[in-house]
Formats: C-alpha cells, structure tokens, sequence
C-alpha cells in the first residue's frame, strides 16, 4: 500500500498548523490535530497493522469509523493500556503510544502465522470437535494465548472518568443531514432537542462527499448548521450513543482523548432520558466478497473517500473500485477530483442495472457484468485479478487499494436493542426498520431512506410531531439496485482462482463463506446458532460490515430469503465502552464511602486502627507500639475485664417506634414480646424474616407506653428500618405506628468493666443510675451536662455496663471526660477485636457470624421465646415447616482444641475423619482467650447440644485440629459479673 | 431503565426504586397446611402482559407503592396505592 497526504485544502478535518507525532509499533508518525491513527498511518504508507485473530494473516485499515474490524490497536502502556481500540475511531496526538496486537514477536515475523497454513485444518467449530478429550479445560490455556487479540492494561487505571445525567424533551442520534433536519424542525416546534454526534464535526455522509464535481454538500452543511445555531440547537460532538434501554433512556460515551488542552476527564458517560428519541445513526457500506478480500489494501469505497475529503489522505496510488452498487461511481468521482488515480470500476452488475444518472469519471473504465477473483500480494495489494460473471478471459490489473462498495446496511443497531424489527429489502439488499417504536423515530439512512430530498422531508415531518405520535412511514430507497449474492460466480472462478485463496465474510473473526457453508450443511439453520457456531458476528466490531453478507449465504445455502434468516438482535454496547466509563468517578475511597464516626478524632488520639465493619470506619484495636492488632485486642480486654473500659457504639441501630400500635407492631416483628414490657424496661429480641431465618437482633426499651427505642446491630441498621416500613407500609395497613431511624442522630458511648459506675460517679452523672439504683436491661433517661442522654444498662461482654446514648455530636466531648475521668482507673479504649473476643467468651452470637441465611432461632438456642409466645409473628410459620423439624440441624455450642492450645480458624469443616468425608458443622467464630488464657470457638454443629463432650476433628486447608464440643459460655458462666 | 411514576416525587429513574414483587398476594393463617404455606411464599405467577407488583422508593420518599406494569413492553399502565385494589386494565393482545 503506498498512501500519502494530498496537499492542502483537501482534508477539511485536519488542522494543518498543527502538526503531531505519535508512534506506531515504535516507529514514529507524523500527523496533523485532527487526523485519526488510521489516517495518519495511511498517510505514511502503513497499510499492514495487524493479525488476524484465527490464522494471523496480515490485516490492514478497512473502514473509516467505528465499524472497523481489522485495525485494532493497543493504545497506551502499563496502567494506561487500553487493548483492542478501532485506530479509525481514535484521533492521534502528540506522543501517543500505539502497536499492533496478536502478533509475537513482531508484525511483520509472527510465529503464529503458520496457522495460515494449517487453516484448512481450522474450520468452523474446529477447536469444539477436537479438543473434547479429555477436557477442554486442558487445551483451553493454550488456545486462548494463540488466538485473542490485543493485551489489557496492567494496573489501576490513572485517568478521570466521568457521568451525568440529563433529561430532555427530544435526543436525536446522530448530526448528519436527516438528524440535523429532524433537530432543527423539533427545535422549531418549541422543543428542547438535544443532538449527539459520534464524529468530530456534523455532516455524516454529506461530510465526505464536498469532493464530488457539481456536488453542493458543503453549501447544504453550512445551511444546516447555521439553521441550527439559529434556534439554539448545539451539536455535541465525539459523541457515541452504545444503548437505548427502556422507557428511552439512552447512554452515550463522550470521548476526549484528542483534546489538545491537558486532559482532566478521560471519557464521560452520559444518562440521557427522552420523551421522543430521533434515531439518525445513518448506516454501514457493504463490503464484496471475493477470494482473499482480507488483504491489507482492499477497504470499503466510502471509507476510501473519507480518508480523502477529511483527513487529505489518498490510501493509495491507483484504487480499483470493486462494486454492485451505484454509489462506487460517485466515490471514483471524488477520488479523480483529489488528483488520486482510479485504475478502473469493476461493477458485478450489467449496464443496465446502473442507474441511468450514474457515471464513472473521465478516463475510467468500467467493466460491468465483471468481479474481483483474486488478489496479488500478501501485505500489500500488489494487482487485482478480474473476470466476466460468464467465465472465459481474466485479466490482471494494477491498483494498490481496492475500494469494495457492495450496498449499504442501515445502523440499526439501537433501533433493534429497543426490540425494533426489521424488513428485507430486495431491490437495495438492506434490512431496514419495520416501523417506529413508542417513542423512538428513525429518520435518513438509518430509516433505509437514501434519497437525501426524501430523508430531509421525512425528518422535517418526524421533527414535528408530537409526543405520542406515530412516526410517518420512511420512504425508504434511493440508493440503486443492489445484488444480494455479489460473490464471484462459480464461472469466474472457473476462469482464474488463486490457489488457497480464502473469501472472508467475517474479517475479525477470521470466519469465511466456507465456514457459514460449512455451519450449514451441519444443520446450524438458525442464525442465533450460526453467530455462535463460527463465531461470526462477535467480538468488537460485532459484525457491523459482516453480518448482512453471512445471512444472504446462509439464506443461499438453505434455500431461504434473507428474511427468512432473519438477523441476530443487537444489545449493547454499540461500541466497545471501557469498564472504567462505566464505572466513572466511584473508584478508590469514592467506591464505597465508609461512614466516619464523630469522635474520630478522639480515637485516632489514641492510635486507633482503623477498619471497616458494616459500612463504618471503626477502630478496631488501639494498639501501642511493639503490638500487633490482636495483641493489642488482647491487652484492651484485660483492661476492661480488670477495670473498665470505654467503646464507641454509634453505629449501632438505633430506631424510634410510636404510636398507640406500637407495642403490638413490634410484637409483630420479634420473636419475644415486648408489649409486656414496662416503661424503663429493656429486653433482647430476635428478628426473623418471613421464611422464618434469623436475620437481626438487639435490644428494645420502652421509654413510654407509647414509645419505643429500638437498637439493632451496627450492619443491620438500615435493613431493619426498610424492613419494618415494608411491613407496615405494605401488610399492617391499619397500625397506628411511626418510624424514625435515628443511628447516625444518637451517638452511643458504652462504659463497662467492674469499675464501670466507678467511673461514671467521678465523671459526675446521676447516683440513680448506680448499679443498685437501676437494674441490669432498664433504661433511664438523664442529663448530662445539660443535654439529655438515654443510658441502658445492657451488655455484650458480660461485664457491669452502661450504653450512654447522646447527641452525636457530643460523643467526642463525652469519650475525652471520661478518658480525662477515668485516669486514676486505669481507663482503657477497646475496639471491635476486643469486643468479638468478649463476646465469643460469653457465648452470645453475632448475627451474620455465626448465624448464615438458614438460621433459624432455636438453632443458636433462643427458641425460648417462640415456645412462651402465643401470639402470630414474622416468620413464625416457617419455623414449622419439616426443614425446620429437622432434627439433624446445626445448631451453636461451644469448641475448644483438645490440646487447649491450637487456634481453631474461622470457617474450618468439622468431621469425623479425614475429608472427604460429610461435615459435621464449621467453626462460626474463633479467638484467643485472654482470660482464660486459651483458645477458644463458637461452631454449629449437626445436633450439638447433644454431642457436648463429643470430639470431632476440625480441618482447614488439609490440617487438623481435634476438638472437643462444649457448652458455652467460656466464662464467667453464671454471669454474676453483670452486677458490677 | 425505566422511569417510575412515584406517586409522591413524580418519574424518577428505576435505580432509585426497589422492587418489592408481586404485590395483592394474600397470607394464609398459621395454622395453614405445609403446601399452602409453601405456594404462598415461593411460588409466583410469571404472566406475559400486566403484573402488579409494589414499588419503594428508596432513594426518594421512601413510600411504598403498587404500579401495573406490562411485562413484555414494560409499560407502566397504573400506578396505585397499597390499599387500592388493582385496576381492572387489560392487557395488550399478544403480538
């Protein structure tokens, strides 16, 4: 291939002041602002880029835009690599970094090319039929390093990415001149109109055709746009729409990567919701198919003009135009008028199936009634081998790109993801739109509409109408006669065929006419099955160029209509869309943002670890230099267990109930009772979800007959919340009760340890709330400093305790009084760790911890409370059901080692002999008992509560522990330290 | 995505919605056989055409809501409250 730029003015996209250098494969390549890395590599003469994905043959640039299906590079290096990406929709700029893949070690030396020669070997399904035995699995590793393409980046990804979403009255897809029509006429109609643009500048097709003698293109693109900046409509450019998902909700992708001012956004993603959605996507030339048409050099004809008109690059010296379609001739027109040298136009199709208007330029030949055979050269079209459709002579011709126009194909890509069907058109070959949708018009090429009068007065008439309105009928044509089969006939062929020459259908899936044949006589009719049989129609450019030669094919192969095929639907994206676009701004901190607690600052004063539990950051040891976080767990349980200690539970749920139903709503929802309670009463309740699985847990106090505080774990806070809405909302219409989460308006500081009310006494609160004065699960309200504190006594350590709730922004001051206070006691700070240990000493379970989602209550021992209830609540049938009458279940005890000394791990399978065997349970929870100095578990196992004193063998990654199942809890067992 | 009609906020886009299921089903009594108590909380119709099912707004008011919606176009054909009855609306033909 031998292109070179055309001087000035042709290339009416290029900033010629600008020039620019990137490198492709290392070797660097001049450019202008403007051009694309394919423009700019043609300019230079590149023509060969890459390897096919199959058979590593050469491939070179096809098209001009986001159909491309061979010239795929990888852009950028290490974290920045994007794999894969179309060098026709990627604009070129200084010290961009570009190279092919699927190839090693180099373009032009592959080692895998030999697959080339072995490709009679590599039929359709090939690698299914034959890497069967013994697995798949064990061929696969190999297969996925030969084939494939590009190679993915390697780290975290530095760029910006952005979103937003917008709502508009109209979105029209697309700014050539049907969509720029159907923009101005909404807008005039007194909508708001929103008009996207995939390209850099608006135009479409018209754009490319300001070369053409006679033509007024550029006169008729400077109207429409004036029109357009009259009414105030702007064009968005470098703008993709990838999908149109229901109720018109469109996504589109905003690129910047050409930008010259320093990129702060990489590529932004748009949420565009419509009332009415103008399709104006314009459409897809068709390529021809003959005997190796996959050589880099041979293009699509209307590609072969863009290069010319936009980027001033001629893709070669003398083009041969391959046709059955009358758009070739206005294509050699514009290439004539460059100055580029057209060696002739070879039309598939008679004279007479020309339209009447329709002539080739000056000086060149047309051979009608004629086709492409074959092709000379490997890398690089070298000559062009051309025959009668009747057979008889061929001859040879010089050209060094061939310019393949074959019809058009309507982009109907998200008409058809919005559940759109499609006709077959027999005179032009093209599937078009049946009809338009609620809400979605297509208008132009896109409608199959080619005739540029017909398609603005179509798109004026969609433009107008109003909501709710069906859309005119497309007058679609305009664009010839087009042959369905525009292969070589057996007959030419018989007159000259290249040996091994392969005729390819699908060029980035190295499928062939062979394989769709192939895929045919194996009785793969369907065209669903087609695609996935020899993967036609796949991967990137997901058969934009292909699709419609493979169905006419296969309907030749089995007798049918293209109709009757029928066509694959599309779904997003439209394109490939980066996993980072989609994921824009929510990376890092910002992927999940924790919850912060108010007191912070008075926990990092203490060196507090921080982690996440249940979406708040939290401190989960303080540990003093030299200390590890469970040492430091340790110690801080020592501390409290010895004295006194103080912990920040403002996470935990915290919800008020009122109403004059609000005692009979939470009998309802726990499996105790709390209507029985008295004001300044507490107790611990259990919450079930309808299939009877216990799913929360905490403590409800009542602070008057009317009103209820209730706590839930710090995870469980805001599903307990949407839970009780859910039930009184949707199934317990008629109670009088309302709800407010309050979790992040109280905080909640916990003072516990046998010198607990010690402390508390110093820091002055009231002797009511004395260990003598009020008893262990009642609640007081009081004051503290002047503001008022809810105090529960309560516990999950085991230990005297008080819960002083607060307002939240008092938790900080009220932590550093007694931290200040508490001096002379020894005062100690726990975190989570501690607070787990503790709890796993006493026994208490922790809900999503040792309880999974088929826990019911009696397997962790609170059945209690459903045997002394009469009264209905959630989840109380389907304790009844067999599953649950099981007597084989769980349930939760105790676990020590045998040898009192191995830390069983968390998640470790019980057994009676070595695996595989059928587990008897698993460890739920596990530590390190500081005051019992040895190792301790909580586990549920298989009717435990039957088997203490039983010993069971716990593994873990292929070790085991033997253990010995005991009662719990560890310590303190008749709980008289509660007391203080 | 769809835009739901709430009944409080006006449309909004479905991710600020949750889908809560087929709404109107009614609870058997405890004292229910096993079989009955099983259909009632695993088994669901699945119709081609109108589904009534109840919405919350989650990331909006928070109200629970019941909406029509037509399970092959998804058409939104009513929107209603939870204590309303569902409105006798029919289904497209099939196609």
């Amino acid at each position: 291939m031998s292109g070179y730029r055309l001087a000035a003015p042709h290339g009416a996209w290029l900033d010629r002041t600008r020039p620019l250098q990137f490198a492709f494969n290392g070797q660097p390549i001049d450019g202008f602002a403007g051009d694309t890395v394919a423009s700019a590599l043609l300019a230079q003469g590149i023509g060969f880029v890459g390897r096919s994905f199959k058979l590593h043959r050469p491939r070179g640039i096809f098209s001009c835009g986001v159909e491309e299906p061979t010239g795929l590079v990888d852009i950028g290096q290490g974290a920045t690599r994007s794999a894969n990406t179309r060098a026709t929709d990627i604009l070129a700029r200084n010290g961009l970094l570009a190279a092919s893949g699927n190839c090693w070690p180099s373009l032009r030396f592959d080692l895998a090319a030999v697959n080339t020669r072995l490709a009679r070997f590599l039929p359709a399904g090939f690698y299914y039929k034959t890497f069967m035995w013994p697995h798949w699995h064990l061929f696969e590793p190999v297969i996925r390093r030969m084939a494939g393409l590009g190679v993915a980046g390697d780290g975290a990804d530095p760029e910006r990415y952005d979103e937003v979403s917008v709502n508009t009255d109209v979105l029209v897809v697309g700014a050539g001149l049907a969509g720029m029509q159907a923009a101005l006429s909404a807008a005039r109609a007194g909508r708001q109109v929103m008009l996207i643009e995939a390209d850099v500048q608006p135009g479409g097709w018209m754009a490319s055709q300001t070369l053409r003698p006679g033509s007024n293109a550029s006169a008729r693109l400077d109207a429409a746009r004036r029109d357009l900046a009259q009414v105030g409509v702007v064009v968005q450019p470098r703008t993709t729409a990838v999908a149109l998902y229901d109720h018109q909700l469109v996504t589109a992708i905003e690129t910047f990567e050409g930008a010259s001012t320093p990129v702060v956004i990489s590529e932004r993603l748009w949420k565009i919701r419509a009332q009415q959605i103008v399709l104006a996507t314009g459409c897809f030339e068709r390529p021809m198919l003959f005997p190796d048409n996959d050589r880099p050099g041979v293009m699509l004809a209307g590609a072969v003009e863009r290069y010319a008109a936009h980027y001033g690059v001629a893709c070669g010296k003398r083009v041969l135009v391959a046709a059955a379609c009358d758009s070739a001739y206005g294509v050699a027109q514009s290439l004539v008028a460059a100055g580029i040298g057209v060696a002739a136009i070879v039309d598939r199709r008679s004279a007479t199936e020309r339209g009447r208007d329709v002539n080739a330029p000056a000086g060149v030949q047309i051979l009608h009634d004629s086709v492409v055979v074959g092709i000379s050269g490997s890398r690089a079209v070298r000559s062009v081998q051309v025959a009668s459709i009747g057979g008889g002579g061929w001859q040879s011709i010089v050209a060094d790109v061939v310019a393949s126009a074959g019809g058009f194909t309507p982009n109907v890509n998200l008409y058809s993801q919005a559940g759109g069907t499609l006709k077959w058109r027999a005179a032009e070959s093209m599937f078009v739109p049946e009809r338009g949708l609620p809400g979605i018009a297509v208008v132009g090429a896109c409608a199959g509409v080619f005739d540029l009068d017909a398609a603005l007065s179509h798109a004026d008439a969609v433009g107008r109408m109003g909501p709710g309105h069906v859309m005119p009928e497309a007058p679609c044509g305009g664009v010839g006669q087009v042959p369905a089969d525009n292969q070589p006939t057996a007959a030419a062929l018989a007159a000259h065929k290249p040996k091994a020459a392969k005729q390819f259908v699908d060029l980035q899936n190295d499928v062939t006419s062979a394989d769709v044949l192939l895929a045919a006589r194996e009785n793969y009719r369907s065209v669903e099955h087609l695609k996935r049989y020899t993967t036609m129609g796949m991967a990137t450019d997901q058969g934009k160029t292909s699709n419609v030669n493979a169905l006419v094919l296969m309907g030749l192969a089995t007798e049918r209509a293209p109709q009757q095929v029928g066509t694959t639907r599309f779904r997003p994206p439209f394109k490939p869309v980066t996993i980072n676009t989609l994921v824009g701004g929510r990376t890092g901190d910002r992927h999940r943002p924790l919850k912060h607690l108010s007191a912070r600052g008075f926990h990092a004063a203490r060196g507090a670890l921080f982690e996440e539990f249940g979406g708040w950051e939290r401190p989960a040891a303080y540990p003093v230099p030299g200390e590890d976080l469970m040492q430091a767990a340790e110690r801080e349980t020592l501390e409290l267990r010895r004295g006194v200690g103080l912990f920040d539970g403002s996470p935990l749920g915290k919800i008020e109930v009122y109403g004059p139903d609000a005692a009979a709503f939470l009998d309802l929802m726990y499996v105790g009772t709390m209507s029985t309670l008295p004001v300044g009463g507490a107790r611990y309740g259990v919450l079930l979800n309808e299939n009877g699985i216990v799913f929360d847990d905490g403590i409800v106090a009542r602070l008057a007959p009317h009103h209820f505080w209730v706590n839930t774990t710090s995870g469980g806070a805001d599903r307990v919340v949407l839970a009780f809405e859910e039930w009184l909302q949707c199934e317990y219409t008629g109670l009088r009760v309302f709800i407010v989460a309050m979790t992040s308006q109280w905080g909640n500081v916990t003072v516990s340890g046998p010198n607990a009310w010690h402390l508390l006494e110093k820091a002055g609160f009231d002797a009511l709330l004395a260990p003598s004065a009020m008893k262990h699960m009642t609640l007081r309200e009081s004051a503290v400093q002047g503001f008022a504190v809810r105090v529960l006594r309560a516990s999950f350590n085991g230990e005297l305790g008080y819960e002083i709730n607060l307002p939240a922004a008092r938790t900080e001051a009220l932590l550093q009084q007694l931290w200040d206070a508490g001096q002379e006691l020894g005062v100690g700070v726990y975190g989570i760790e501690a607070l787990m240990i503790m709890r796993t000493e006493k026994g208490f379970i922790h809900v999503g911890a040792d309880t999974d989602g088929t826990t019911l209550p009696a397997d962790v021992g609170l059945a209690r409370g459903v045997d002394k209830k009469a009264a209905n609540f959630v989840g109380r049938r389907s304790l009844t059901r067999p599953a649950g009458r099981d007597p084989d279940r769980l349930q939760l005890v105790g676990l020590l080692p045998v040898d009192r000394q191995t830390r069983l791990p968390v998640g470790a399978h019980l057994a009676l002999r070595k695996p595989p065997t059928v587990a008897e349970g698993l460890v739920t929870s596990s530590c390190f008992s500081p005051v019992l100095q040895q190792p301790v578990a909580l586990a549920m196992v298989k009717r435990g509560r039957q088997r203490i004193g039983e010993r069971l063998q716990a593994w873990y990654l292929g070790k085991m522990t033997e253990v010995e199942v005991v009662a719990t809890p560890f310590f303190d067992p008749s709980g008289e330290r509660l007391h203080g | 995505m769809m835009t739901i009609p709430c009944p409080w906020c006006g449309a909004r886009p479905e991710n600020e919605f949750h889908c809560g299921g087929t709404s109107h089903i009614q609870r058997p009594p405890l004292d229910c056989s096993d079989a009955t108590w099983g259909d009632y909380m695993f088994n669901r119709d699945n119709p081609r055409g109108n589904h009534a099912e109840r919405w919350r707004h989650t990331y909006g008011c928070s109200q629970w809501f019941n909406l029509l919606r037509d399970t092959v176009t998804h058409e939104i054909r009513a929107v209603y409250q939870m204590t309303e009855p569902m409105p006798q609306i029919p289904s497209d033909p099939t196609p």
